[in-house]
């Protein structure tokens, strides 16, 4: 009966949302979506706003809980079981739009704080995580101070280390370049596609066509609380099916 | 190409610093405001020589009796004298040392924690609160390791007053933060409780709460079976306070973004946790000035046990000053007790501002 419970998260499909609907009161915002990612996936999802792209993936790790279908991220089914949300979160890395730092711990503290009270890491061992990962996003030197002292792309790519020490399955970014300095839009970016490079299962909400053309597998066009069309960047650029989705990208690439 | 030079920074212009710069604009900026200052000077001129007068220059500082006041100042003798009334009330007074001992372990004990670099604050903290209340019991009340029993019917003085407000801050803090949570607790019957509970204490006056203590509840209690009067009086405070620090804190948790919430619940913190390390030191940190306001207002209010037979340190000098022996001292009894008070209001009001200091990390966000 076990493996009933425990779906294989095998090549295809660590990430399986099947019928997926949810209301916001009588308002619906998401409409049958159907949505399979396999390991190593990246993905881009963009659309216009209130489209539905952010509630999509904020189902994913129930910071929104979907009313209708089923969601099972690697390999757990979500329901309302406390235990199996916290399993799942524990194996899913965010990054939001307004980075969401804790302002009163400093920079490694942010970083060593989930691992050593969620996956019960000695101090020691989650500060040698953390300083790895700072210096992957090329911060070490900041480890001490506090996330206001920060420039905002900095403190975003503090939000990325952040989430990486972890050591997510899956990671999340909920518009991570919108909050920014256009200045500091690319060196964002650049961590990003560095994780990309890594093999990380990516899924992005993003208003980065360029980021979408050369770093995702396959690009997802929502509106209104459904998935209007999804394909390879190429074929998502250069051969848009349907018309709103040409409207879309005559509207954003000039 | 041209390469863009960058002007060098400038100091600002003489005219804006210094003392002169200073008072023109903040003393005689206009016709108003330099006829306001001359007045607040006249007022000054007014209050603060008579009572230097009084309170120094004039006042009888060496004596025993009465009689020995013979200045026309303030007759600070009778303060002298009835020093160790005012401080300890009825506590027999050759057992007055334990009293200070208490004091002196609580001070000592407590310095650890203001020390920046003490290893294991958190643990030596917790272990303080639960070691210290416990010795301080024992020194206090007696009754055994062979200290004679000193019932809290001769407690009083300033002794009482801080023992009824250290007690009641020490509870009502965790009390009404766990109030606070209850009141945005998603469960239905917790929040109904906890909005019910600080409803019904803030809605009626401490007075109040105290009269009943002492006049209404013995009549619901079997007979025979007596409650110590201090004891009753202060859960009654540590309840009533409760509510107001909840509703204090609940401030400081509606102030935290959203946001907060949802990174520590994204990286799978559970709710204590998210609550404990990530929202609560953020909150607190915000409402330590309405905190401290209400602790504040607790540590006068304690005063108020008046009404119920306590001897505090108000209630002392009021007694004092009813001595036959020492009529017309009322003056003098009163501004040393609100001299007391006011130390006390001032350290905690300092301290807080102290700690808002040393807790600021510079950014919102």
């Amino acid at each position: 009966m076990s493996e009933a419970i425990k779906q294989p998260a095998g090549p295809e499909g660590i990430i399986q949302m099947q019928g997926v609907n949810k209301w916001y009161g009588q308002f619906h915002v998401l409409k049958d979506i159907n949505l399979n990612v396999r390991q190593g996936e990246r993905i881009v999802l963009c659309g216009p706003s209130g489209s539905g792209k952010s509630t999509t993936i904020r189902c994913l790790n129930r910071l929104e809980e979907h009313q209708q279908g089923r969601i099972v991220v690697d390999g757990v089914e979500l329901t309302n079981d406390l235990k199996q949300i916290e399993a799942i979160r524990r194996e899913v890395g965010m990054v939001f739009q307004h980075f969401n730092l804790f302002p009163h711990l400093t920079i490694l503290e942010n970083c060593t704080l989930a691992p050593m009270w969620v996956r019960k890491m000695p101090k020691r061992k989650a500060e040698e995580i953390a300083m790895h990962y700072l210096e992957r996003v090329r911060i070490p030197e900041q480890a001490h101070k506090f996330p206001g002292q920060l420039s905002g792309g900095q403190q975003q790519r503090v939000a990325i280390a952040r989430a990486l020490c972890m050591k997510p399955k899956i990671m999340l970014f909920d518009e991570p370049t919108s909050a920014l300095d256009p200045e500091m839009v690319k060196e964002v970016l650049d961590t990003m596609v560095g994780l990309a490079e890594d093999g990380m299962t990516m899924l992005c909400v993003t208003h980065e066509m360029g980021f979408a053309r050369t770093v995702a597998n396959r690009v997802i066009f929502m509106d209104k609380g459904e998935i209007v069309e999804q394909a390879a960047p190429d074929d998502f650029f250069d051969r848009p099916q349907s018309d709103r989705t040409k409207l879309f990208l005559s509207q954003i690439l000039h | 190409m041209n390469a863009h030079v960058f002007k060098p920074d400038m100091p600002p212009p003489v005219k804006t610093v210094g003392v002169v710069a200073w008072m023109r604009a903040n003393l005689f900026s206009s016709w108003v405001n330099t006829l306001l200052t001359f007045f607040a000077i006249y007022l000054v001129w007014l209050a603060v020589p008579p009572l230097l007068q009084w309170a120094f220059i004039d006042a009888n500082w060496t004596g025993t009796t009465r009689a020995d006041c013979t200045k026309e100042g303030a007759c600070w003798v009778f303060v002298q004298q009835r020093f160790g009334q005012f401080m300890y009330g009825y506590y027999p007074s050759d057992l007055r040392w334990r009293v200070d001992l208490t004091v002196w372990l609580g001070v000592i004990g407590a310095a650890p924690l203001f020390i920046r670099r003490f290893p294991r604050k958190v643990a030596y903290g917790i272990g303080y609160l639960l070691v210290y209340p416990t010795v301080a019991y024992f020194l206090l009340h007696g009754g055994s390791f062979g200290l004679s029993q000193v019932p809290t019917s001769q407690w009083g003085g300033l002794m009482l007053t801080l023992v009824i407000a250290t007690v009641g801050i020490a509870a009502a803090l965790p009390l009404g933060i766990l109030l606070a949570l209850g009141r945005r607790s998603r469960m239905p019957v917790i929040k109904s409780v906890s909005v019910t509970f600080i409803e019904f204490w803030r809605g009626i006056p401490l007075i109040t709460v105290l009269f009943m203590s002492s006049v209404m509840l013995p009549l619901f209690m079997p007979e025979g079976m007596s409650f110590d009067k201090l004891l009753r009086a202060m859960i009654f405070v540590i309840l009533f306070e409760s509510a107001y620090i909840a509703e204090v804190v609940r401030g400081g948790l509606q102030a935290i973004p959203k946001g907060q919430y949802e990174a520590a619940s994204a990286m799978g913190l559970g709710y204590w946790r998210s609550m404990g390390l990530v929202i609560l030191p953020q909150a607190l940190k915000l409402v330590i000035p309405g905190i401290v306001n209400t602790f504040i207002a607790l540590f006068k209010d304690t005063s108020l046990v008046i009404i119920i037979g306590l001897f505090d340190l108000l209630n002392s000098v009021r007694q004092a000053t009813a001595d036959p022996a020492w009529l017309g001292m009322a003056t003098e009894g009163y501004v040393f007790a609100a001299l007391v008070y006011w130390i006390f209001c001032f350290g905690m009001s300092r301290y807080s501002m102290h700690l808002e200091r040393k807790l600021d990390t510079g950014h919102k966000r």
